[in-house]
């Protein structure tokens, strides 16, 4: 079964309800009756299994095989049956190592497919999916799939997934229901029955359809120039806490007017690409430089070394958790303050600011405190704080991420926007969609064990 | 900001696969008697037990260095500043030069002695062992050890965090630059901002551990149930030897000293 709803239609919510995982302590009021195999979904917890959306947060021991063993150690079974049972868990979903792997030298999706085997482990009649293919590359989502068709080819259980991106999943699917903002049910049924005659509807709610894919807006008639904005040459660089380079000597050129797409498996260095590019790291070697079109009088200059108010007014980043850039406790100064740091005055500041909370739908939220925003609307004013500098170049990390459709539609609206009107625009991401639909160029980076 | 754990060379070799509840008891010994001592006799000879127990880690030698420059270094300073100091001091009345010197070597090698246990007994235990030593031998709750077990996993994610919201405030045109007054109020809304994000993620990490039962009450069992082997008691055994050879020697060159005495 499908889970389908718009951001704040609490998909979520209803999944750690029916796992008997809700918290009533914390706050927040729950009514009505909810049974799980006939009782309370408490009493149901041994029955039930529950993958959530962040591998990092679901593996608890250091090594592959113990961490399977912790459900099992929890159920008290006998330590002479807790090996077999999981080597058979790893077995199932295909675990390509041995039970000794340190969990943290996994992949994003290698961790997602370990807590996988965790859950199984436990024989579950019930197991209950919270996105949790979002953190994962394509190839790694995949083979998540895959070992979800292989179990449920052999044990016959119950599936219930959440997901914002429904085509990768139909195959698996034979029932879907759509929760409308408030919680509301509006469609249930096969997926036929539910995605067929009601693109009207599910548009209205923001809801992904199976073959709903982005539309750019036209490009102007008269294209600004192509030109070079930033150089980078010969870069080598190395994650945090790895022990080696993730890419060496890579040649990068981004343009003005031009959407440039960063593509690669999860650990290909993606985001310290989008770093690098961004003036916010230092290589490890080669250089980044500004061309004459982003620095007039500086052309050639390196610009990890640039201070920070001269950085924001020529390139903008958004970083991948909109939570780690705000630093104000207003979405009204949190607006203005990079034109502000930037040494505009107060009053052309607080213009811009309110220019961009209109364009993005920020007005609404104008004395909100930013942490207390919705998903989409903080990924909104994550951008809007970059593009209040009126940056030459804006570099995106993940900027689709874990977003509903109308959030979707509008940022891809405003990317294209941005290209057409001369901003050189750089992505980094895992979502094809968005790069069919954006991208001039695209540069896909591999993984470190290819290079 | 770099976190690396120890790599060890040889998972088989003797330290690394002795039960870590023997390793920790054993590094207590060799503590208690160097805190009790005030000569430098007693240490001295602890340090060359020490030494020996060095080649039974599987260490690499450059790994050694690693782990033994801190060391050192803090132990040669500690004793040179009581060397320089043990005249002050009212609880060491002392006056020739010898015995300043005598009382900053003997303090050094005791620092060096101490910490080498704990450094020892640690840099050879994985976690999970010594969790399951701690809930295996000693009971202790298993909320407590596997709760912390799982906290110490999100420490490097807590580094790559740290780093990630230094770079998200330069995008955003917010640096200290030279200035320290701003770079301690960055610093500590920066903090903020990690307690916050790790508090959401432990809270979503033991929604996982319960998810998989872990507060279920049923009695868990151990994939790995701690074993005392004889090499382990002989580890002990040699351990004890070892502290009492330390006395023995001393007292016989009529170096003792008790650090009550």
């Amino acid at each position: 079964m499908l889970l389908l709803g718009a951001s704040g239609s609490g998909k979520s919510t209803l999944l750690t309800h029916i796992a008997g995982l809700s918290d009533d302590r914390g706050g927040g009021e729950s009514e009505g009756d909810l049974r799980v195999f006939g009782g309370a979904p408490m009493a149901a917890r041994p029955r039930t299994a529950m993958l959530m959306q962040d591998p990092e947060s679901q593996i608890v021991m250091s090594r592959a095989g113990d961490d399977v063993a912790f459900g099992l150690e929890n159920r008290g079974l006998p330590t002479d049956e807790i090996w077999p049972a999981v080597r058979a868990a790893l077995q199932t979903v295909g675990w390509p190592y041995s039970p000794g792997r340190p969990t943290d030298q996994l992949s994003g999706g290698e961790q997602q497919r370990l807590a996988l085997a965790g859950v199984l482990a436990l024989r579950p009649d019930l197991l209950l999916l919270d996105e949790p293919t979002a953190n994962l590359d394509p190839d790694g989502a995949d083979a998540l799939r895959a070992a979800l068709v292989r179990i449920l080819e052999t044990h016959p259980l119950t599936l219930v997934l959440v997901e914002h991106r429904v085509a990768e999943w139909l195959p698996l699917v034979t029932r879907v229901v759509v929760m409308a903002e408030g919680g509301a049910v509006l469609l249930d049924g096969s997926p036929e029955a539910v995605f067929v005659g009601h693109d009207e509807l599910l548009d209205r709610h923001g809801i992904w359809t199976p073959d709903h894919s982005g539309r750019r807006p036209a490009r102007p008639l008269i294209a600004p120039p192509v030109e070079s904005v930033i150089v980078a040459e010969q870069l080598s660089a190395r994650p945090p806490l790895a022990d080696r380079p993730i890419f060496t000597r890579l040649d990068v050129t981004v343009r003005s007017a031009e959407a440039l797409a960063v593509i690669g498996p999860n650990g290909s260095g993606k985001s310290t690409l989008a770093r690098l590019l961004g003036g916010l790291l230092r290589p490890q070697s080669g250089e980044v430089t500004a061309s004459e079109a982003l620095a007039p009088g500086h052309a050639g200059s390196v610009i990890w070394r640039w201070p920070a108010r001269e950085l924001v007014t020529r390139i903008g980043s958004v970083f991948q958790d909109p939570e780690h850039q705000f630093l104000t406790g207003r979405v009204a100064d949190e607006l203005a303050l990079g034109p502000i740091r930037a040494g505009l005055p107060e009053t052309e500041a607080r213009r811009r600011a309110t220019e961009l909370a209109e364009r993005l739908r920020l007005d609404i939220v104008w004395e909100a405190n930013p942490f207390t925003l919705s998903g989409g609307e903080k990924r909104r004013l994550s951008v809007a704080t970059a593009l209040a500098t009126a940056p030459h170049a804006v570099i995106l990390d993940e900027p689709t991420f874990g977003q509903d459709r109308r959030t979707w539609d509008e940022m891809l609206s405003l990317l294209a926007g941005l290209v057409d009107s001369g901003r050189a625009v750089v992505f980094a991401t895992h979502d094809r969609a968005l790069v069919d639909a954006l991208a001039d160029r695209t540069l896909t980076l591999r993984s470190p064990a290819e290079v | 900001m770099h976190l690396r754990a120890p790599a060890l060379a040889n998972p088989a070799a003797f330290l690394p696969a002795a039960d870590p509840i023997a390793k920790l008891g054993a590094a207590v010994i060799v503590m208690a008697v160097a805190f009790a001592s005030r000569d430098p006799v007693t240490p001295a000879i602890l340090l060359a037990g020490e030494g020996v127990a060095l080649a039974g880690t599987g260490l690499r030698p450059a790994a050694v260095g690693r782990l033994l420059l801190p060391l050192v270094v803090v132990a040669t300073l500690l004793g040179t500043l009581n060397a320089l100091l043990a005249g002050t001091s009212a609880v060491l009345p002392t006056d020739g030069t010898a015995d300043r010197v005598a009382v900053g070597v003997a303090l050094g090698l005791r620092v060096a002695a101490i910490a080498l246990a704990g450094i020892l007994a640690l840099a050879t235990t994985d976690p999970a062992d010594l969790a399951a030593g701690l809930i295996g031998h000693l009971h202790m709750p298993a909320r407590l050890a596997v709760g912390a077990l799982a906290t110490l996993r999100l420490v490097p994610v807590l580094a790559i965090e740290w780093q990630s919201i230094g770079m998200a405030r330069r995008a955003r045109g917010v640096d200290a630059g030279r200035n320290p007054l701003v770079a301690a109020r960055l610093a500590f809304t920066a903090v903020v901002i990690l307690l916050v994000s790790t508090i959401r993620r432990a809270a979503r990490l033991a929604m996982a551990m319960d998810a998989r039962g872990f507060d279920s009450g049923t009695p868990r069992t151990l994939a790995r149930p701690p074993r005392m082997r004889r090499t382990d008691w002989l580890l002990l055994l040699a351990t004890a030897v070892l502290g009492v050879v330390a006395v023995a020697v001393s007292v016989a060159v009529g170096s003792w000293a008790f650090i009550f005495g």
